[in-house]
């Protein structure tokens, strides 16, 4: 039976998405492969819209395909409910108990001028038969998306004490091919792959490592200026595209990572053949040296408190994830089991790493997720040629790009592994994805 | 001054003509260009300090003396392979790489590019740390045969350049490399 709303659902929500998607660019499109089938079944009701033509937005929709994707969720399809409430006060509480949701979602969509509307919602408790709680907005329709996912996080929190990171964005990196040329564009798009927009476009200059910055409004990145330069790192404000090139270095500077604060960046600058990690302060430029090993340092990432960098070092022959203090003193060896272990940033919680892991023996290279406290690694996918996981900013979801055949794809793994998805760009090869800890 | 041989050839790389693969072609130009991200904003976007022109590649050119493709004449080989996360020449990468460092020492006022690649395997940035440690290897060679410093610029493009789209270790290897570009 579960298996059977399963799919009944995926396809449903497969529909609705291409129904209500704005189609600028080339988007993301969202295949659920694998499934807990053992989540909190909630009834989501088609908000109720009062206007002509169709509603702007389906909140509804949006907010049940949230919930599915985090896997801790049965959405009960549409077509078993025995009514459709808007509000607390025309709910049946039987009718609900019947089909066996356990939670209720209902809420309003109206129009109340030339670009402004008002949503209710409320999320309400089946068996107690009572509010747990609800929400109300009045946004433009360029706002309505997000309003969806403010009523998720909600919902998310409600049942599981957890706060939800639906409200997020994220950024990746797209490259076509031709005969001739390599394409690649830099895209931001909402965390459910909707509304991408192109941040940067270069022909046949490669663009890889995005880096949000905390407040969500600049994205560090390396590309190359042209065919005589090296890699350098950019920052550039979404909004206004202006962009610039974090430092006149002598040699190539990489692997960007915003501090928790915004006011570093830690980076990799590659000089007489020596790559090693540096803090630069964003304000004024200037740089502080981080390693001074002859080994390749790189991958530098922050512990959300600020006080430590965890990095890639081959210094013991291979590649391992290394820790220092934010200083550069300290420094000491964390992963010691596989044959390889790299890319590697923290959870929010500052207790876990997701890092790219091989652990020899043909395995290949996937996604684990190692324990500060006991060392241990969890490996959580089964690709060859997994990398760039990025954490959601409440610690549930993984995001990383892994490959469909030859083709690049982004994926997203539930950080206890259980539930997989994959998020299909239909041209192009997808990679290098970055999470937003912020709108 | 590049152009003193009879024969110009633009040459792609060794690998071509083993693997036939026509995404190995060298590419014409490249250029940039940033949206304005804004939904509804009249602002204009502005990319500071980078024009959208195209710039041109180098110059790939090959030596080829009197016969064609003479693959005898370490000179005329171009690109030098590596194993699998190694930066070690192998003994007859090491006799190319003597005899570009040969021929540039004794051009005085010649420059070399040295690119380096990876194949796909491992993290991007580790793949460019490794492409740059294989060109710097390279150019240590080139240096201590007394090309000066200043002749040689090192580029690493990891593994986002490689010449063999193929998974598995015939085209991994054609993509550990260094190119050698006048």
């Amino acid at each position: 039976m579960t298996a059977r709303i399963i799919r009944h659902f995926a396809a449903w929500l497969l529909l609705s998405a291409a129904a209500f998607s704005p189609n600028a660019f080339a988007k993301l499109t969202i295949e659920i492969t694998e499934g807990a089938g053992s989540g909190i079944p909630v009834a989501a009701v088609p908000f109720k819209w009062t206007g002509n033509g169709s509603p702007p937005e389906d909140i509804g929709a949006i907010v049940s395909a949230d919930l599915y994707r985090s896997g801790r969720f049965d959405l009960l399809p549409p077509s078993d409910f025995l009514s459709r409430p808007s509000e607390a006060a025309e709910v049946r509480y039987k009718d609900w108990r019947l089909i066996k949701a356990e939670a209720l979602i209902v809420g309003k969509l109206t129009r109340t001028g030339e670009d402004q509307y008002d949503v209710s919602f409320e999320l309400l408790d089946v068996y107690r038969e009572k509010v747990k709680t609800g929400l109300r907005f009045s946004v433009k329709g360029s706002q309505l998306r997000q309003v969806a996912h403010q009523i998720s996080d909600r919902v998310f929190y409600e049942m599981t004490g957890i706060e939800g990171a639906f409200n997020t964005r994220i950024a990746y990196v797209t490259m076509q091919q031709n005969d001739t040329d390599r394409t690649y564009q830099l895209m931001v798009a909402d965390s459910d792959g909707h509304a991408p927009q192109q941040i940067l476009k270069t022909t046949n200059l490669p663009v890889l490592s995005p880096s949000w910055s905390p407040n969500g409004q600049w994205l560090a990145y390396v590309s190359f200026s042209d065919e005589q330069s090296g890699a350098n790192v950019w920052l550039q404000d979404i909004a206004s595209g202006q962009r610039r090139r974090v430092a006149r270095i002598d040699g190539s500077a990489s692997a960007p990572a915003w501090s928790p604060d915004g006011r570093a960046m830690a980076l990799t600058i590659s000089s007489s053949g020596n790559t090693d990690i540096y803090v630069m302060q964003v304000a004024s430029g200037e740089l502080k040296r981080i390693t001074r090993d002859p080994a390749i340092d790189t991958e530098p990432a922050w512990s959300p408190d600020g006080r430590y960098l965890v990095f890639t070092s081959d210094r013991s022959g291979r590649p391992h994830i290394y820790r220092a203090k934010a200083d550069g003193t300290g420094i000491e060896r964390l992963t010691k089991e596989g044959k390889e272990n790299a890319g590697a940033s923290f959870d929010p919680s500052g207790e876990r790493l997701v890092m790219v892991t091989n652990r020899g023996r043909g395995a290949g290279y996937q996604i684990g997720v190692f324990y500060l406290a006991t060392g241990r690694t969890d490996v959580l996918t089964d690709g060859t040629l997994d990398e760039s996981p990025t954490f959601s900013k409440n610690g549930t979801m993984i995001l990383y790009a892994t490959k469909m055949g030859r083709e690049g794809v982004l994926a997203a793994v539930s950080a206890d592994g259980r539930v997989r998805q994959i998020l299909k760009l239909h041209d192009g090869d997808v990679r290098e994805p970055a999470w937003s800890v912020s709108r | 001054m590049m152009r003193r041989f009879g024969t110009i050839v633009m040459v792609l790389l060794l690998g071509v003509a083993i693997s036939g693969c026509a995404a190995s072609k060298k590419k014409g130009g490249s250029s940039v260009e940033v949206e304005d991200a804004t939904i509804g904003s009249t602002t204009d976007s502005t990319a500071s300090g980078l024009g959208a022109d195209d710039t041109t590649a180098g110059e790939i050119i090959v030596v080829e003396g009197d016969s064609q493709g003479d693959l005898d004449d370490p000179l005329g080989q171009r690109v030098v392979y590596f194993d699998f996360d190694s930066a070690n020449l192998t003994p007859e990468a090491q006799r190319v790489v003597e005899a570009h460092a040969q021929y540039l020492a004794s051009n005085p006022g010649m420059a070399v590019v040295l690119e380096g690649h990876a194949d796909e395997r491992g993290t991007r940035e580790y793949n460019l740390a490794l492409g740059e440690r294989r060109a710097n290897s390279v150019s240590q060679i080139f240096q201590s045969l007394g090309v000066p410093a200043d002749a040689i610029r090192t580029i690493s493009y990891g593994e986002e350049r490689p010449v063999s789209m193929g998974q598995d270790e015939g085209a991994w290897s054609l993509n550990r490399r260094v190119e050698i570009l006048y």
